[in-house]
């Protein structure tokens, strides 16, 4: 048994080592950190799918999710800007803060909640309206815009941020749906971005998306996380390597290691986490 | 069988692929007499169909032509107000017409006005309700009088019967009723070119009549437009509330589970009862008045509530997760979720049900018939509070009637009103089409 993954794995891995980011990163503590979550644990009716999870996700970085299918990383991730809420059967326990306040607080609106945490969802999720319709609906219904000019610079700025605005800039009045699949991630992205969140969740983001998508989105990833705190849950370890500076590994409904990304990827401490990333299961 | 004879572990044991291709042919021999038992029983309902729509065609065609006398009327002031001046509107209303018609039928016919036997054989090759007819005419155009105007009236229904060969005219004069000298006015009549078959528009704007050439769907009309839009005025608000609120607010409980249930059921209870139901509620604790639209109108919103409740919860069903997901995502409310993403995408399958629903409604009868729609009604209802019946209330009527003018006019108001259901059936069918969306 190897202790500590070496070089050649890696590449077999297709993980180019020198792209690993993190490696200056210092570990986030309670002040820094954008979200605190404490001993969090989700039910679904009789099924206990999250068991006590703590993390601190830091501001202004990107923080990937990993581990095998059924771990709960989604689940995990939909806690935190409440979607969970949607499913009768599911009860959430623990304390989940964002900017020292805490989201599960009875006195908190879950659609104030909502505005200040985007999501991307896994499937490109547009709404079957125009593309205009799409990124301007967010801005319309907080009433963030005075007037058609500011909607439209947001609607501008927001695709441009994007990078569809080249692409789109013709047929803003074109349905949303009929994008490709990859323009509409970006779209929904553009949608997120729009009411300006301090947040951003995106569960699997690329699984539907072929590779040149995917890097795009991936490129877009790294750009918007100098202004937003970006959380990602993906089924790709070398895209975790590749956007996120630091990773959490989840099985079983357990977090099971968590730091930067370089460490995690080079040197993981739990043996779990060692076996998923060279492959061994999952 | 092959494979007792040969031993499992013997030397030359069959292969797969063999034993694939030795079932092979009965597999496909299968699948083709599926194929055949669909296309059977395809034809088997076809023919049906076939034969149902060739025999009210066959029988109902001819209740849109109606034979019609042009008669040469002399409005002749004598008769129409004696006492000279400008005729009232009384003396208008209570003129003797039936004796212009008679004079104009001696003249056309050149027998004497003054024999009664002549007159009254003619007389009843015209309908009862001439003088009406004549009536009409000189009341649109008071000027008209002292003139000849020429006016077709209907023919009686035993010549119009005989002119469309459901009577056979080589019967014997008793048997047919309509004696030589009539047969012969008749031959002069269609040679001349006044006795003709016209288009009946009659039949579209007569209200109820015992005569009948002058029997018309225009009050059933009338009374089954007035319930379709009490239906659609009340039944689709309230369905879509109700299916809204249940598919999307309420509780999964005991008493939701108890409500949908009851829907479902209340979907197929017979429509009878839903008329006992209306005839206890509306008419004899409510008081409303009897054969009156409202009441029928409110009866059919019952009865298609559950439709609509149930195709509209399918509608909302249909409306993928992803998209309710979408507008939580950007932080929308409940309600704008709703009636931004969810409501608009399920308008296609809620229209879809509704149109059905209301085919159902326009289509019921039996409800109709407890809470009194079966009325004789001649008289267009000017409100949903006056007597009036239903398009399949009155083919019912007709239908119990003898007559040979009757029987064709069963067939026909049954084809028109087959003909608007499937009118609606294709609207339902276009707007599906054309909002059907794919994700």
């Amino acid at each position: 048994m190897v202790t500590q993954i070496s070089v050649k794995e890696l590449q077999m891995l297709k993980m180019p080592t020198v792209e690993v980011q993190g490696t200056d990163d210092k570990p986030a503590t309670s002040e820094s950190a954008k979200v605190v979550a404490r001993d969090v644990n989700v039910y679904y009716g009789d099924k206990h799918a999250i068991k006590d999870v703590s993390v601190d996700v830091p501001d202004r970085a990107v923080m990937a999710f990993i581990g095998p299918s059924g771990c709960g990383k989604s689940t995990f991730l939909r806690c935190i800007n409440r979607m969970n809420d949607t499913i009768p059967i599911c009860r959430v326990n623990g304390k989940i803060v964002i900017d020292e306040q805490d989201i599960y607080d009875p006195s908190l609106d879950v659609v104030q909640l909502r505005a200040r945490v985007g999501m991307v969802f896994q499937k490109p999720n547009p709404f079957p309206k125009s593309i205009y319709e799409n990124v301007a609906y967010g801005p319309r219904i907080h009433g963030l815009c005075k007037g058609k000019a500011q909607l439209d610079q947001v609607v501008e700025e927001s695709l441009e941020r994007a990078g569809l605005w080249k692409e789109v800039k013709d047929r803003l009045e074109d349905p949303g749906t009929g994008l490709s699949g990859g323009q509409q991630q970006r779209l929904c992205i553009a949608r997120a971005i729009a009411v300006n969140p301090e947040l951003i969740l995106m569960d699997e983001p690329c699984s539907a998306l072929d590779p040149i998508a995917t890097a795009k989105v991936e490129e877009l990833i790294d750009e918007l996380k100098s202004n937003f705190c970006i959380i990602i849950v993906t089924h790709s370890m070398q895209q975790a390597a590749r956007v996120s500076q630091r990773t959490a590994f989840f099985h079983l409904g357990v977090l099971v290691e968590e730091g930067p990304t370089a460490e995690i990827f080079t040197n993981p401490k739990d043996k779990r986490t060692q076996d998923y990333i060279t492959g061994r299961f999952g | 069988m092959a494979t007792d004879t040969v031993p499992a572990s013997g030397p030359i044991e069959e292969k797969p692929a063999d034993i694939i291709a030795r079932g092979i042919k009965a597999r496909y021999a299968a699948e083709r007499r599926f194929k055949l038992y669909g296309i059977l029983a395809i034809l088997f309902g076809l023919t049906f169909l076939c034969f149902l729509f060739g025999s009210i065609i066959a029988k109902g065609h001819m209740a849109f032509v109606q034979t019609s006398w042009k008669l040469n009327v002399f409005l002749d002031p004598e008769v129409i107000n004696p006492d000279g001046g400008t005729p009232t509107e009384q003396e208008l209303l209570t003129a003797n017409y039936a004796v212009l018609a008679k004079r104009a039928m001696a003249k056309q016919l050149g027998f004497d006005p003054k024999s009664r036997r002549e007159a009254r054989d003619a007389s009843k090759l015209l309908s009862r309700d001439v003088d009406l007819e004549i009536r009409r005419v000189v009341m649109a155009d008071p000027s008209l009088i002292g003139k000849t105007v020429p006016i077709w009236v209907l023919a009686s229904d035993r010549v119009d019967s005989l002119e469309k060969g459901s009577l056979d005219r080589n019967l014997p004069a008793r048997q047919r009723k309509i004696s030589d000298q009539q047969l012969a006015w008749m031959d002069k009549g269609t040679a001349e070119g006044f006795l003709e078959k016209r288009f009946n528009w009659g039949l579209f704007t007569n209200g109820a009549s015992s005569s009948p050439e002058t029997a018309g769907i225009g009050v059933a009309m009338v009374g089954s437009l007035y319930m379709m839009l009490i239906v659609v005025v009340l039944a689709v608000p309230l369905g879509v509330a109700a299916a809204v609120y249940l598919e999307e607010f309420a509780p999964q409980n005991y008493w939701t589970d108890m409500i949908e249930v009851n829907i479902n059921n209340l979907a197929a209870v017979p429509s009878i009862v839903f008329g006992l139901l209306g005839l206890a509620i509306f008419i004899n604790f409510a008081g409303l008045p009897r054969s009156a639209s409202l009441v029928g109108g409110l009866v059919l919103t019952l009865m298609t509530l559950p439709t609509i409740i149930i195709a509209t919860r399918a509608a909302l069903k249909a409306v993928p997760p992803s998209i309710r997901e979408a507008a939580y995502g950007v932080g929308a409310s409940k309600m704008q979720t709703i009636t931004h993403h969810v409501l608009p995408l399920s308008i296609p399958g809620i229209l879809t049900g509704t149109i059905v629903g209301l085919a159902q409604a326009l289509g019921e009868t039996a409800p109709l018939l407890m809470i009194g729609m079966v009325a004789f009604v001649v008289e267009y209802p000017t409100s949903p509070m006056q007597p009036a019946t239903a398009l399949p209330v009155q083919i019912y009527m007709w239908a119990t009637s003898a007559e040979r003018g009757f029987v064709e006019r069963t067939s026909g108001a049954a084809l028109i009103l087959v003909a608007v259901l499937i009118c609606m059936n294709l609207i339902a069918v276009i707007l599906r089409r054309r909002y059907e969306r794919r994700w």
